[in-house]
């Protein structure tokens, strides 16, 4: 288990003693609890597990993370024919997303 | 989705699997701790992409499949009461009791609810005075965070009518059985990211010291696992025995400690019995005294139960990755995913499960022609 | 004019009677009571005052104790459902709607043009007239839009608490098309299998309003009649049409697995090409379901002879219901009875058919 999901915060305000966040997920919106992390403002990015935010996303670590994998072995030109389904995966779109929602912000 | 989608990438990691065939020299067998890893690498047909030598054992970690029989039943036996309100994650639903599950209960007519938080759960009770509302609080050290809020909440607010009924378990001492069972073959692990976005990952410095084993802290998308996976062969095939933390952008060495203070006034460790395993001791939480009275065990004194696991299953085998799912002979036969005989049969990351699905497939791929479908390195 | 609360679940919104021909009097019953059901004068005045002017057409109109039909000569195709979604009315529709384009979608993907609906009502003692009305309103439109007539009907009520308020039936008849030869059997080898839209959207939508599991979105469910879009196939590409069905429960997999194994054939399926919106996919992810599980109200598949797979595409992008078709996958020989998804990484995965609903997931 361990479903735990990135989101912005886009509200947060007090219920019931509570510190209570509204969290967009790629432009759906749940009321997540931000108890556990006090530090995490509107406009962060937060990871969401049933309903709790558990911790802030570091956002430069990420995208040192990415960097890291981008610079990680380069694709050989000359691929193998069992490797035919590995190109074509690469080939592939990453979206799938047939309207104008799915543009990278 | 931002911080998701971009470590979904093809083509990288495409990259990080050639470095892992570059890097790997020797066979090794790697465990992934949490079901939510194991959904990912089988949905991703991340196993598919690694050297043949590198194989990924399937853990235990789902609540699914190491909740223990007797508290199923219990369970079971509380959502069939009238006036009870049994609040659950979808997850357990379909998880075979000794006679039935939750699904059947609800068919019967018990009052049987998903939900998405547990705080859903204790607004039903303030909505429903007249209604006990019971939750299902399993789960790893990610989810119990949730749980302490909720029975803390209720506490608050002198709510009478809700309880949890609590089996929450722990990766440490899991990770510590695994590795002192006979026999076992398991030489690193990737731990479960999520645990350690709460917990962080001091706890384990001394384990990877003491059994002589990498330990990566690994995140859950096809980029992290791959990594993580990385990670240990590199330490592996280097004869070190180090924890990483390969999932920085969440994890920290110290984890949340708001969520650890509420953590340790709500809970308790106690011995705990994984289903298939067998007692671990100090493996799990319990609700500590000074909110004891939210125990759903204690409050509904549930007696009677007569536990009867299926003679045929093997579940606890497959868990600590002592057998592969098809060495056990009721699998594909007396056991499938319609008729699972245990818990690992049941969900669709539980060992058994993914590797009927996928098992079917290769069998029917071998008698296909020559050429056709995919050829793995 | 019912007297009752004019605020209802979301996605209610009440109706307008100005167009009906004889909208009175049912003000003095706000809710519906046990004789609504007894065939006495209740029942009439329900019939006189709600469904006929709603569904205004002369069969109906005649309220014999069967309708009278003329369909001309050549094979009849009948198919029948019931409807029993909660809530009752969700973004992008409502059960009025599904009641009648679930009916007529089942009789277009069989290759029949639907022609005539029954609409049963099993209704809960209590249930808030103006709730109905919105419901007949949302039917009586969606039979327009689909060119079919609801030309018979039936009302009961149960006693309070043994209903979910409102349960639909419909029962439908269409005529067969000639020069078509469709069936989920007859899939075969080397058939590219085509979507007409984004899938998960109806799912996602009911999912965005059930109780413990609400979250904040634009996703509307994609509840339509289908018999136009299909037509437009037939019309263009006849027997090169080997097999369609609309991926309702169950979703996208179901379907695929159902037709794998009538026809005795394997599918590969490419997961980059199936088209899905952020929204829906979110909302997936957020409660670790899989969109291809997830149900579907306005969408068709279909299996077509591979040299008319452009001629299709095109016809389907050229109609507002198909407007981002895409082919997903093909069918193989290999495999038999079992779809495979090549995922994003290149690498395979075995979809089987669901066991029981999709339910929302922590692990």
């Amino acid at each position: 288990m361990c479903l735990a999901i990135p989101g912005r915060v886009v509200g947060i305000a007090d219920e019931n003693g509570l510190r209570m966040g509204r969290v967009d997920f790629g432009g759906v919106v749940k009321r997540v609890c931000m108890d556990y992390v006090p530090d995490v403002q509107i406009g962060d990015y937060t990871i969401v597990h049933v309903g709790f935010a558990l911790s802030k996303i570091d956002e430069p670590e990420a995208l040192r993370t990415l960097e890291v994998f981008r610079q990680m072995g380069v694709l050989e030109d000359e691929l193998a024919d069992g490797d035919e389904a590995f190109a074509r995966a690469a080939a592939a779109p990453q979206s799938n997303c047939p309207d104008e929602s799915c543009a990278p912000k | 989705m931002k911080y998701l989608t971009e470590f979904r990438n093809g083509e990288i990691a495409q990259r990080i699997a050639r470095e892992i065939h570059s890097i790997a020299a020797q066979p090794w067998k790697i465990m992934e701790v949490c079901g939510g890893q194991t959904h990912s690498i089988i949905k991703n047909g991340i196993d598919q992409m690694l050297p043949a030598g590198i194989e990924m054992i399937h853990g235990p970690g789902c609540p699914v499949c190491v909740t223990p029989l007797e508290l199923i039943d219990k369970a079971l036996a509380i959502a069939a009461q009238p006036g009870v309100i049994f609040c659950s994650f979808g997850d357990m639903l379909r998880v075979p009791g000794t006679d039935a599950d939750l699904f059947q209960i609800k068919g019967a007519g018990g009052d049987v609810r998903v939900v998405y938080s547990p705080l859903d759960a204790v607004e039903l009770a303030a909505k429903n005075p007249d209604k006990q509302i019971v939750f299902f609080g399993v789960g790893f050290e990610t989810t119990a965070p949730a749980n302490a809020m909720s029975v803390h909440v209720a506490k608050r607010r002198g709510l009478k009518n809700f309880s949890l009924l609590v089996s929450h378990v722990l990766v440490p001492p899991a990770i510590a059985a695994i590795l002192e069972s006979p026999g076992n073959k398991v030489q690193a692990f990737l731990l479960a990211g999520h645990v350690n976005s709460v917990m962080g990952y001091w706890q384990y410095p001394p384990l990877a010291e003491k059994y002589k084993i990498p330990l990566v802290v690994t995140g859950f998308e096809p980029l992290d696992l791959l990594d993580g996976i990385r990670r240990a062969v590199i330490q592996l095939e280097a004869g070190r025995h180090e924890v990483e933390n390969a999932y920085e952008r969440i994890v920290t060495f110290e984890g949340n400690q708001h969520a650890q203070k509420l953590l340790s006034e709500v809970f308790e460790v106690t011995d705990r019995a994984w289903r298939g395993i067998g007692v671990i001791p100090k493996s799990g939480w319990r609700l500590s005294e000074a909110y004891r009275e939210f125990d759903a065990e204690e409050r509904f004194h549930i007696t009677g139960i007569h536990t009867q696991e299926s003679p045929l299953c093997r579940s606890g085998d497959v868990l600590r990755g002592a057998i592969k799912p098809a060495e056990c002979a009721a699998f594909g036969k007396e056991c499938t995913p319609r008729h699972p005989l245990g818990a690992t049969m049941v969900s669709s990351e539980g060992a058994c499960a993914a590797n009927f699905n996928y098992g079917r497939f290769l069998s029917a791929e071998e008698l296909a022609t020559a050429g056709s479908g995919l050829t793995h390195a | 004019m019912p007297d009752g609360p004019k605020a209802g679940p979301p996605g209610f919104s009440a109706p307008d009677f100005s167009n009906w021909s004889c909208p009175l009097p049912l003000a003095g019953y706000p809710t519906i009571v046990m004789g609504h059901g007894g065939g006495g004068k209740l029942g009439n005045e329900l019939v006189e005052h709600l469904f006929l002017p709603a569904f205004r057409n002369l069969t109906l109109e005649n309220l014999g104790d069967a309708a009278v039909l003329d369909v001309g000569s050549g094979k009849l195709a009948m198919s029948t459902d019931s409807f029993v979604v909660q809530p009752l009315f969700f973004p992008g529709g409502s059960i009025g709607e599904l009641a009648v384009n679930g009916t007529v979608n089942d009789l277009a993907v069989s290759g029949a043009v639907p022609r005539f609906l029954s609409a049963s009502f099993i209704l809960e003692e209590g249930f808030p007239l103006a709730q109905l009305a919105a419901v007949v309103d949302a039917m009586a439109a969606a039979a327009a839009t689909a060119g079919v007539q609801i030309v018979t009907g039936d009302t009961k009520v149960v006693e309070r608490g043994h209903g979910d308020g409102c349960y639909i039936n419909t029962a439908g008849i269409g005529v067969m098309r000639d020069g078509i030869n469709v069936g989920p059997h007859r899939a075969q080898p080397g058939d590219a299998i085509l979507i007409s839209g984004t899938i998960g959207d109806h799912g996602m939508a009911i999912m965005s309003v059930r109780e413990g599991l609400e979250f904040e979105s634009q996703i509307q469910s994609d509840c339509a009649a289908l018999n136009g879009v299909i037509a437009s196939v037939l019309d263009a590409a006849g027997l090169a049409v080997h097999a369609m069905r609309d991926p309702t429960r169950g979703g996208l997999a179901s379907t695929l697995n159902e037709i794998a194994l009538a026809s005795g054939v394997g599918i590969v399926i490419d997961e980059a090409r199936i088209p899905v919106r952020t929204e829906v996919q979110s909302a997936c992810e957020l409660l670790g379901l899989d969109p291809v599980y997830v149900a579907n109200e306005g969408k068709v598949v279909f299996f077509v002879a591979p040299e008319a797979e452009e001629l299709v595409i095109s016809v389907l992008r050229a109609h507002p219901l198909g407007w981002n078709a895409a082919r997903i996958g093909h069918v193989t020989a290999d495999h038999k009875g079992m779809l495979v998804a090549r995922t994003a990484m290149g690498a395979n995965r075995v979809i089987p058919q669901q066991i029981g609903e999709q339910l929302p997931r922590i692990c």
